[in-house]
């Protein structure tokens, strides 16, 4: 097993690499070799052979998403002079913290990341979306880019080739829905954000009407390793069909809760028990988020269940994040999806009935069960919600991402949702 | 003090109309520097969210003249610029205090003992969530996963980030802040 970490290798959260140390590790290599030695289209295809998915949430191919940007001939009609990248740096989805790490702690790396990922799509104009509570990844950023731009890494005639490229950060005002790519591209216009209606998708029509590809900090971290390296290499450093490294997290009563980068495909059961340290004494698991708020819970029936993408699919629920939030034995579990559905409620956007209602009906009926209060309509109510916020019925990913935790919730513990109604009060209370 | 300010208010929600040119209301500082923001995405609207920040961080808030003039300066309408700036968690449309304090109340911190931690906060401000101490010093506000789930519960006051917070560590830092009180002249916050 290989334990290489090329994501979090340089990381300094202390004191992030400035520039000069940052090309002294090898730093902006990627950039030099493929802006002057490699066309756009090499680069696209080194990138499709690593076979890197996108680490926002979705797993979508990354060079496949980008093969969606039309490449037009200057005399076409159709031509777009304007392309845009944005890097989503969003992170927002509670269990979530991998993407501030790598901000954080090397964000020279997410600069380089970005110039070739706009190199490979024929951009000339790049954007980092940062959520707006990280305030210490929004100086350091600005202070590297204001570095590349010095050492004529951004700007014209990058390292003397004909590129260009402007790179800017946008940093947000706290709203989940953002995160959604298309809710960004509204906020980054200025607009109310609100989701868009897919199709269009971004890449043909995004950020004013031009194509714009929307990538994680996560998936964009990559590029400059898979260009120095090579996809095989890339490809070597997994365990399992996904190629590539991941930041693996752990949160909840764990000894260590933390960030991991790991070769993609380990086992919960290495995750928590070797990495995490295992449960807190007295503690026992009661079930996990494999992937963020907006994954269906497993149970402590899944620890041997590879950590990739094809695996947790068909173990019914989504490798998401792959920040694993923890559920002990002594937490109410009516209570934990109580408080999942209430930010899915604060953070719905309004825009379509069924999240904007559906989501508020979930947490009604939730605290009431939690209270003592509930019936056994209540529990059919539940099902029935989960069906009306479900994919194709909604006008973005946000409802069907809350109704996960909640319908998964009322198949795994189904008891304790019974005993809440039976005895009239929550079992779990005062058991902290 | 501006005009509208001192006009009558006609209820929750509306808003007086503003006679004023935002050149009397903006400082050449906010004014420049939202000029910047529009210049980087071409169109004025799009740097809404920027300058409702850049006006929040030098005013503490974002006053209904504030928003006049900026939607003014962006040539947008009130109620856009209104739609915006009600979106977003941090842009505060009404008066806060001296520190904005946004404790996670997310899954992480729920399942690590926020609860405990945000007695004592409310305990020791003596408020709830959505209140503002009397002396302008605290305002208490909830907020989403802050990004600190291996390190909870956490809050963050301003720009800073406190985590791994224990009911006690909590009153500690809130205690360090009252005390401070009586060094720093007070400040209004328009
Ligand atoms: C409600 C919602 C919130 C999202 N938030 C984020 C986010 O904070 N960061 C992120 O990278 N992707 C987020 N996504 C996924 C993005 O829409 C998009 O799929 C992703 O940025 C694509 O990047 P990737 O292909 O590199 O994975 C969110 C999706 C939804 C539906
Ligand atoms: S849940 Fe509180 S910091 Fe993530």
């Amino acid at each position: 097993m290989t334990t290489e970490t090329p994501l979090t290798k340089h990381i300094n959260l202390a004191q992030p690499l400035a520039m000069a140390d940052y090309v002294d590790v090898g730093g902006y290599q990627s950039v030099k070799k493929a802006v002057l030695q490699m066309s756009a289209s090499e680069v696209m295809a080194v990138v499709k052979d690593s076979g890197l998915k996108g680490r926002g949430g979705a797993g979508f191919p990354t060079a496949m998403k980008w093969s969606f940007v039309p490449d037009f001939e200057p005399q076409d009609p159709r031509y777009s002079e304007d392309k845009y990248l944005i890097c989503n740096a969003d992170e927002m989805e509670p269990g979530t913290f991998k993407d501030r790490w790598l901000l954080e702690g090397v964000p020279h790396q997410l600069i380089e990341s970005m110039i070739i990922a706009s190199y490979a799509i024929g951009a000339n104009k790049a954007f980092i979306f940062l959520r707006g509570e990280y305030h210490l990844a929004a100086r350091r950023l600005q202070t590297a880019i204001d570095e590349a731009y010095a050492h004529g890494y951004l700007g014209s005639n990058i390292q003397q080739s004909d590129y260009q490229l402007d790179l800017y950060l946008h940093t947000s005002a706290g709203r989940y829905i953002c995160g959604e790519e298309t809710a960004l591209i509204n906020a980054l216009e200025g607009q109310r954000a609100n989701p868009r209606a897919k199709p269009p998708f971004p890449q043909v029509s995004g950020l004013f009407g031009k194509p714009t590809i929307v990538n994680n900090v996560e998936t964009l971290s990559n590029l400059p390793h898979i260009i120095n390296q090579g996809p095989s290499w890339f490809k070597a450093l997994s365990n399992n069909q996904d190629a590539g490294t991941k930041i693996y997290g752990a949160s909840g009563r764990v000894q260590r809760p933390g960030l991991w980068e790991l070769p993609m495909g380990i086992t919960v059961r290495e995750l928590l028990f070797k990495h995490a340290g295992g449960m807190q004494p007295g503690l026992n698991l009661k079930g996990f988020l494999p992937g963020g708020a907006s994954t269906d819970f497993l149970t402590a029936d899944h620890l041997d269940l590879v950590m990739g993408y094809d695996e947790v699919s068909q173990a019914g629920s989504r490798l998401g994040t792959g920040g694993i939030i923890v559920l002990d034995d002594h937490n109410c579990p009516v209570g934990m999806v109580l408080n999942l559905l209430k930010f899915f409620a604060q953070e719905s956007c309004g825009f379509c009935t069924p999240c904007r209602d559906g989501t508020a009906w979930v947490v009604e009926t939730l605290t009431r069960i939690e209270q003592g209060q509930g019936t056994k309509q209540d529990l059919d109510s539940l099902h029935k919600l989960c069906d009306f916020m479900w994919l194709g019925k909604t006008h973005c990913a946000l409802a069907p991402g809350a109704v996960e935790p909640l319908q998964s919730a009322l198949k795994y513990f189904h008891d304790d949702f019974e005993q809440h109604i039976d005895k009239h009060c929550c079992p779990y209370h005062g058991h902290h | 003090m501006s005009l509208a300010t001192q006009l009558p208010r006609t209820g929750e929600g509306n808003i007086e109309i503003n006679q004023l040119s935002y050149r009397d209301y903006l400082s050449m500082d906010e004014i420049d520097a939202i000029e910047h923001e529009v210049s980087i995405m071409g169109k004025r609207h799009a740097a809404g969210i920027e300058a409702l920040k850049l006006v929040q961080k030098n005013r503490g808030w974002i006053s209904d003249d504030s928003l006049y003039a900026i939607a003014e300066l962006l040539q947008m309408t009130v109620s856009q610029l209104e739609g915006i700036a009600t979106f977003y968690n941090l842009i505060y449309r009404q008066p806060v205090g001296r520190y904005v304090i946004h404790v996670c109340d997310s899954i992480s911190c729920y399942l690590t003992g926020y609860q405990a931690v945000s007695e004592a906060i409310k305990a020791q401000l003596g408020i709830g969530y959505g209140q503002t101490t009397e002396d302008g010093m605290f305002t208490l506000l909830t907020n989403a996963c802050l990004g600190s789930c291996d390190k909870a519960p956490a809050m963050m006051i301003g720009e800073d980030h406190f985590e791994h917070l224990t009911p006690q560590s909590a009153r500690d830092i809130l205690q360090q802040l009252q005390q401070e009180r009586g060094k720093k002249p007070e400040t209004t916050q328009k």
